[in-house]
Parts: C-alpha cells; sequence; structure tokens
C-alpha cells in the first residue's frame, strides 16, 4: 500500500459513474434471463467483462449453442489482448502470479485511468500501484453493483422485456467505439453482414460478420496511407 | 441448459479472457504484438457490437421484419439517435425501452 495505490482510487472515482449502472444492468440482465443469484455473481467473478456477460445472456435467451457462446464472448473480449500489450511495459519487472492478477482485473476502464495518468504525470509514478488501485476499485464497485442488480432484477416482471435492453446497451458502446471512418466502416460491414447472414445455422453468421468487419474496417485504413495511425 | 453446462460456460469464457488479459503481460520481452493485429484488434469493438445489434433489431423473432410494425427496430432506432448523442448504456436502455413500450400500447 502507497500512496500511488491510493491514487488510483481517486483516479477511478469519477469514471464509477458509469461502471455502477452498467455493473447492474449485467447484474438484472443474468437474472432475467433465468440465472440464479449464485450463478450470476460466479458468472461476474470469473469472467468479469460486462460487455460479454451481455453477450451471453442476448444468446442464452436466443437458444444459441453452447460453442457459439464461448466464441462469441471471446472475440467482444479479444479487445483485452490490445490493453494487455499496452500495459506490458509497465508490469514488466513483476512476478508472474503478480502479473496474473493485475492481468485478471483488467478492464475497459482501469486500462483508460491508468494509461492517461500514466501519459500524464510528470513525476515519476508507481505504474503497478497506480493501476492495482484503479483496477482494484473497479472490480469491488463492479461486484457490488451486479450483486445489486441481481436482486433488482428479480424484481423485475417478464412482462417488461428487458431482453431489448440487450441490443440497446450495445448500441451505447458500438457508439462510443466508432472514433473515425474506418471504425464505421467496421461496424457498417459487420451490422449489415450479421443481418445477411442471420439464417446460417447455430448463429454462426455473428461471428462471421465480427470477422468481416474487422477486414472492413482494416481495408478501409489501408486505403489512406497517409493518415497515422495512432491509439 | 443444464447448472453444469452454464458452470462450464463462465469456466470456458472466464479462462479464455483471463488469457486474452494476460498473454502479451506475460510475453512482453519474449513476443511483440505483430503490429497489423494491433492495428485489427482496433475493429473489433465496433464489428462485433454492430453484429449483435442489426440483427437484434431486425430479426426481432427470429425473421426479417423492416416493416413499421417492428416496434423493436422503431424503438432500437429512437435508442441509437440517443447512443449517438449521449454514449450513455442507461439513457439508451431507458428511452429505448420506454419507446418500445408507448408502441406496444399505442398499437
Amino acid at each position: 500500500m502507497n500512496k500511488d495505490f491510493f491514487g488510483g482510487v481517486r483516479g477511478s472515482l469519477p469514471i464509477l459513474i458509469g461502471v455502477i449502472p452498467f455493473a447492474m444492468i449485467t447484474g438484472v440482465g443474468a437474472v432475467s434471463v433465468g440465472l440464479t443469484f449464485v450463478e450470476t455473481m460466479g458468472m461476474s467473478v470469473i469472467i468479469f467483462a460486462g460487455a460479454s456477460q451481455l453477450v451471453v445472456y442476448q444468446l442464452m435467451g436466443a437458444g444459441s449453442p453452447w460453442l457459439i457462446m464461448v466464441l462469441t464472448a471471446w472475440v467482444i473480449n479479444l479487445r483485452f489482448t490490445m490493453y494487455s500489450a499496452t500495459l506490458a511495459p509497465y508490469f514488466q519487472k513483476l512476478s508472474t502470479w503478480q502479473k496474473a492478477v493485475l492481468a485478471y482485473m483488467l478492464s475497459d476502464q482501469a486500462f483508460g485511468v491508468s494509461l492517461s495518468h500514466f501519459m500524464m504525470a510528470n513525476k515519476e509514478v508507481n505504474h503497478r500501484w497506480y493501476y492495482f488501485g484503479s483496477a482494484f476499485t473497479i472490480w469491488v464497485a463492479w461486484q457490488i453493483s451486479a450483486a445489486i442488480g441481481a436482486l433488482l432484477g428479480a424484481l423485475v416482471p417478464a412482462s417488461w422485456g428487458f431482453d431489448f435492453a440487450f441490443p440497446l446497451s450495445f448500441m451505447a458502446l458500438m457508439f462510443a467505439a466508432l472514433r473515425d471512418r474506418p471504425t464505421v466502416v467496421a461496424a457498417l460491414a459487420g451490422g449489415i453482414i450479421a443481418v445477411l447472414a442471420k439464417g446460417l445455422p447455430y448463429n454462426t453468421g455473428l461471428v462471421l460478420a465480427t470477422f468481416l468487419g474487422i477486414a472492413a474496417g482494416y481495408f478501409a485504413e489501408s486505403l489512406k496511407p497517409n493518415q497515422a495511425v495512432t491509439q | 441448459m443444464s447448472a453444469l453446462s452454464i458452470w462450464l460456460l463462465f469456466i470456458a469464457i472466464g479462462l479464455g479472457t483471463f488469457l486474452l488479459r494476460f498473454m502479451f503481460m506475460y510475453l512482453f520481452g519474449k513476443i511483440e504484438m505483430p503490429d497489423w493485429l494491433r492495428r485489427a484488434l482496433r475493429f473489433v469493438p465496433a464489428a462485433a457490437l454492430a453484429a449483435l445489434v442489426f440483427p437484434a433489431l431486425t430479426h426481432p423473432t427470429g425473421h426479417l421484419d423492416l416493416s413499421a410494425q417492428n416496434f423493436r427496430l422503431l424503438a432500437g432506432l429512437g435508442g441509437a439517435i440517443v447512443a449517438w448523442k449521449t454514449r450513455n448504456v442507461l439513457l439508451t436502455i431507458l428511452v429505448g425501452m420506454a419507446l418500445l413500450w408507448i408502441l406496444e400500447a399505442a398499437f
């Protein structure tokens, strides 16, 4: 424990305004597709990745096969490799198990808070402690909020059609991911191909459309060789 | 789904997700992430989320329905405007759900 740990805690407090309702939505969603409280919290701790958990609920509701749920969740979570590779230099000297703990707690928000602090801080920062303070705060807030959501979810009648909340939440996350023209191309291609491929067996169109969308975005970016490729 | 297959589902997704989070921290200094992969990964969220959203609106009951009777499509378009303007998950859900209930109640 040191001041950088608490720096990470403080740096993450503002972002909890987004984390808490999102985690509660995953709790409500889990209960709405028939998961028990223990299953909901088990999933929340084992997976700890909200978008992929919501995807699983949507696919469960549609009666998708087990393997498609696993593959789709992995694809949604591919973005973590990018965060992990970006943070890796800061954690170079840690032991493997310490890296494993920090990696387990990696979230979109912990990555965003930590990296922007590392880039801006002009003084010497203890990166691992700052990141740990941030990731831990978000993890704790996430689990508590998910539990509250699961308890509230039991009060939501099925007639409310809560399953519609899943595509709506993906929509907000999707617009947040649209940064420039190539990302818009990736989204349009992924979305339109998913509609056209809807009839494919076992919901495989979803994974196919995602990969073709990624390829379309990549290709669109390649068409503009002068544009700087930055994160 | 049986309770066992549900827990196996969580463990499979959780293990894979942990490896995605851990891999490049562990491999740092041994294997660098190739540039083409880093560039491709940038498009994962946009492509994957769109692939989930579009069919959920166009195929509300499993069949293509682009008519004005498809309330999920209409409410989804309203939600899209909120999502575009605010990027706020909770607000998008509230407006989209409210639109769906109003459409279902009115027609």
